[in-house]
């Protein structure tokens, strides 16, 4: 047990460093990106003196290393700086954005689980069979629609010609007000407050980017299932337990699928991922109030401070994530930690 | 009967009482007291002297702040309402007059006019605003400027209802640039009450807190979501709105913003893409204005050899197809600006350029000049504005291989385009639009063919240009001087060319169920004259 936990506690501190390397390159990479955003600031129709009020206001006269040393010091004091495109401190900003995008995120990530992994089993434990080609035909679409060709289509066909969807306007519909913020998320904060009107209103918002981003992470989810299984079922273990008597079942879950999981769950950490980037195309047809259009806005107008939080938000989700994914290792696969240090 | 949103909003109160634990906006029923409108664009601020305060904020000053004046309205042909440039009317003020010299204006304030907590709106608040204004800087300080506005000392509170414009120069600008977004009117108590050290002009408060007398006050503010504006009953500056609610919920996808519309759930689609506009057109009411002031072109860069022979301007200006480009970038929205009588004697404008299509006469032309064999140039547009310059830059280059000249695309990232095309001025060839809010040919021209000025992305100098400019820009359009000297900068931008027109673009909008829209120079939404048709 000590064991496990010093290697967890290494996988800690190997973060460290992950996140430092994020605060200088995200420094520099945001100052190296075209466009001055004094000239942007300015506005229309700015003469040079007046460009060069707001290069003063925006601190962007003092030298690069005296602005890197001011933005780590705030950093230290958890101030994120502030955004000048929406004039909020960027910190404030991720907050109220953050818990829209993982919302999203993760229930599609659960509707998609939740179809995948019994398909990709069933799939490979019938090779070649009617529920294989759906499995197949399924992962073939998945990976080969876009996600925001995806949602239109749903729009068009939910909301514009059949009329069951809800209007595409974001979380809630505005018959609705925001539930009082607890998590951020409007499915747990309506149901703290036993709100089920809200609740249901929120839950039919997301219901169309849900599907949309679960059928692009169906895809790699149902295929890792798939080839693991089929994998596992082929192993040596699998046969002596069949060729022991072992149940059906028994054989299929205890052993096999538990066998599975492990480069599933690594798959998982990866769709999770680019999903998170992938979503940045749903928020915009959905008008979704997420992250990731508000990343893209913040780079479009060389909103430095705000470009620099959100990747070290992301950073951090991503540190996070890997951590997560690292501990149910062990939880699967109780010989984590114990041979390697 | 359909079930829309829109018919639960009308019917809203009867709904709600069957939803007691909805924590919904209270609805009460009427012809339509909730107008919904979706827009493609982020309100950054409330706050319009902001640094950083972007276009589509804009519409805060407008709805929810007062001028001293505004510009009257006018039917367009196709039956639309539009801004009246010529037409100078009273919002805050009363009256004003301006003296013999032209040097002083005097404005009386309107003796009922309230801020919303109920304190009259005086001279002192007017002054405060004006001092920041010109005191800020950046874009509000440049735009007062336009007017010959520079200092505060140039505003005086006389009496709480007598306010006073001194001018150091006598301009036709001067009345107009008040009529702007910018010089809006802020209740100062308020804005005073929440200055500190750092921030003497109270910009931290009123980019959340708008304090205003304006007709609508705002409800609710999500960033990035939506802005909920409620009518202020207590409003003095024009007849009062007939709507007392007005949802505006940001939808960045064109697509979902044309089926919000075509379902009717939202009353307005504002700014919707050329190609969404015409096709809508059948089914909806779609408002197509030209955009005041304002013309797409193709620049030519003074400081590239090959520009500087006046046969291969002249020859790309012939050879460029302006009618395949308007219905291709365009979808035939706006007005052509190509094709125009070679004589001038009207100030109108934006005008059409004396040049068409004519590949014979452009190859004639490039055979005179210094490079009969061509020459290859870079083409540059910009990746923000591709939806026009694209279709546009990808005929143009056709068009130009058959002259001879070999241009290769470049698309420049649009947070670098500003820097590349404008400020650095270091694009030879390239697609360029300027829109000037005061609506005439010498403010245009300031902007776009004065030696240094932003707009002059061609590096254009001709110093009898530059001399009309300035002796025309604060002359009055009655004098007798005006129009040939007029005359005289169009046929000098006509023949040297740093500029070729190419149409005028429009600002599109449709509506469903809603009427009253109104076209302004400043390409937002004014909310104050919308009404309910009462039907989807």
């Amino acid at each position: 047990m000590s064991g496990r936990a010093a290697a967890i506690l290494n996988r800690v501190a190997q973060a460290v460093p992950v996140v430092i390397g994020v605060v200088v390159i995200s420094f520099l990479l945001t100052r190296a990106l075209p466009g001055d955003p004094a000239v942007q600031f300015a506005g229309v129709a700015a003469t040079p003196e007046s460009i060069e009020q707001v290069r003063v206001a925006l601190g962007l006269d003092k030298s690069l290393p005296e602005q890197f040393v001011i933005y780590v010091g705030q950093l230290i004091q958890g101030d994120l700086g502030q955004s000048v495109s929406t004039g909020r401190p960027v910190s404030v900003e991720l907050a109220s954005r953050l818990p829209a995008s993982l919302e999203l995120t993760l229930t599609a990530l659960i509707v998609s689980c939740l179809i995948a992994i019994p398909l990709g089993v069933l799939a490979a434990t019938k090779p070649g069979s009617w529920i294989d080609q759906l499995c197949r035909i399924l992962v073939t679409a998945g990976v080969s629609l876009p996600t925001f060709f995806t949602g239109i289509v749903l729009i068009y066909v939910f909301y514009y010609l059949l009329g069951i969807a809800p209007s595409p306007l974001g979380r809630l519909d505005f018959i609705y007000l925001e539930p009082p913020r607890v998590t951020g998320f409007f499915l747990i904060d309506a149901a703290i407050i036993g709100d089920w009107q809200t609740w249901f209103g929120a839950l039919k918002q997301l219901i169309l980017p849900a599907a949309t981003l679960a059928l692009f992470t169906l895809a790699p989810i149902a295929r890792m299932t798939r080839a693991a299984m089929l994998s596992a079922l082929s192993a040596d273990f699998v046969r002596t337990a069949r060729a022991a008597g072992l149940g059906r079942q028994k054989v299929l879950f205890g052993y096999a699928f538990r066998n599975a999981l492990l480069p599933v769950v690594t798959t998982l950490g990866m769709v999770f991922s680019f999903v998170l980037g992938a979503n940045v195309l749903v928020e915009k047809v959905f008008a979704w109030p997420g992250i990731g259009s508000y990343a893209v806005e913040a780079l479009v107008v060389s909103d430095y401070a705000a470009v620099q939080g959100f990747v070290l938000a992301m950073a951090m989700l991503f540190v996070l994530l890997n951590l997560i994914i690292d501990l149910t290792y062990t939880a699967i696969d109780p010989r984590f930690g114990t041979s390697a240090k | 009967m359909s079930f829309s949103r829109r018919s639960f909003l009308q019917t809203g109160a009867a709904l709600m009482a069957g939803l007691p634990l909805a924590r919904a906006i209270p609805v009460t029923a009427a012809p339509l007291d909730t107008l919904v409108i979706a827009t493609g664009q982020t309100i950054n601020s409330l706050d319009l002297h902001r640094t950083g305060t972007n276009r589509p904020s804009y519409q805060i000053a407008i709805n929810c702040y007062d001028r001293l004046i505004t510009f009257g309205s006018k039917e367009l042909e196709d039956g639309s309402l539009s801004f009246d440039y010529t037409k100078i009317e009273p919002e805050l003020a009363e009256s004003w007059t301006t003296s013999e010299d032209g040097l002083t204006i005097t404005f009386k304030l309107k003796p009922n006019a309230v801020f919303w907590d109920g304190r009259k709106v005086t001279a002192a608040d007017v002054k405060w605003s004006f001092d920041r204004a010109v005191s800020v800087g950046g874009f509000p300080t440049t735009q007062m400027q336009a007017g010959g506005l520079t200092r505060p000392d140039q505003f005086e509170a006389v009496d709480e209802e007598t306010f006073v414009v001194k001018l150091d120069q006598a301009s036709k600008l001067s009345l107009p640039d008040l009529a702007v977004p910018v010089p809006f009117i802020i209740n100062s108590e308020v804005a005073k009450a929440n200055v500190t050290e750092d921030d003497p002009w109270a910009m931290e408060y009123l980019h959340t807190n708008p304090a205003g007398s304006g007709a609508y006050k705002v409800a609710r503010w999500d960033n990035g979501q939506q802005i909920v504006f409620e009518r202020f009953d207590g409003w003095v500056g024009g007849p009062l709105p007939e709507i007392p609610r007005v949802i505006q919920r940001e939808v960045p996808s064109p697509a979902t913003r044309r089926a919000l519309v075509e379902r009717g759930d939202v009353h307005i689609s504002f700014d919707i893409p050329d190609k969404d506009a015409a096709e809508l057109a059948d089914k909806l009411t779609v408002y197509s204005t030209p955009i005041a002031n304002t013309i797409h072109v193709v620049g030519i860069n003074y400081e590239f050899e090959p520009f500087q022979d006046s046969n291969v301007r002249k020859a790309i200006a012939y050879a460029i197809p302006y009618e395949e480009i308007f219905q291709t970038a365009a979808y035939g929205r706006g007005a052509p600006l190509w094709g125009g009588e070679a004589e001038i004697s009207d100030t109108v404008w934006p005008r059409k350029s004396p040049y068409f299509t004519d590949i014979e006469k452009a190859q004639e032309l490039m055979a005179a000049s210094a490079y009969p064999e061509g020459f290859s140039v870079p083409m540059s547009i910009s990746t923000d504005l591709s939806s026009w310059m694209e279709p546009t830059a990808l005929l143009i280059q056709e068009a130009l291989g058959k002259i001879g000249i070999t241009t290769e695309i470049e698309k420049i990232p649009g947070a670098n385009w500003r820097t590349a095309s404008l400020v650095e001025k270091r694009l030879p060839l390239h697609l360029e639009n300027f829109g000037g809010w005061l609506d005439t040919p010498d403010y245009y021209f300031f902007w776009a063919y004065m030696e240094g000025n932003l707009f002059n992305s061609s590096n254009y100098a001709n110093a009898e240009v530059q001399a009309l400019t300035e002796e025309t820009l604060p002359m009055a359009q009655d004098d007798p001087q005006y129009l040939p000297k007029i005359s005289r900068m169009f046929e000098i931008a006509f023949e040297d060319l740093p500029r070729i027109p190419l149409y005028q673009p429009a600002l599109n909008v449709a509506v469903n169920g809603a009427e009253g829209y109104e076209f302004w120079f400043h390409r937002q939404l004014d909310i104050r004259s919308l009404k309910g048709t009462g039907e989807a």
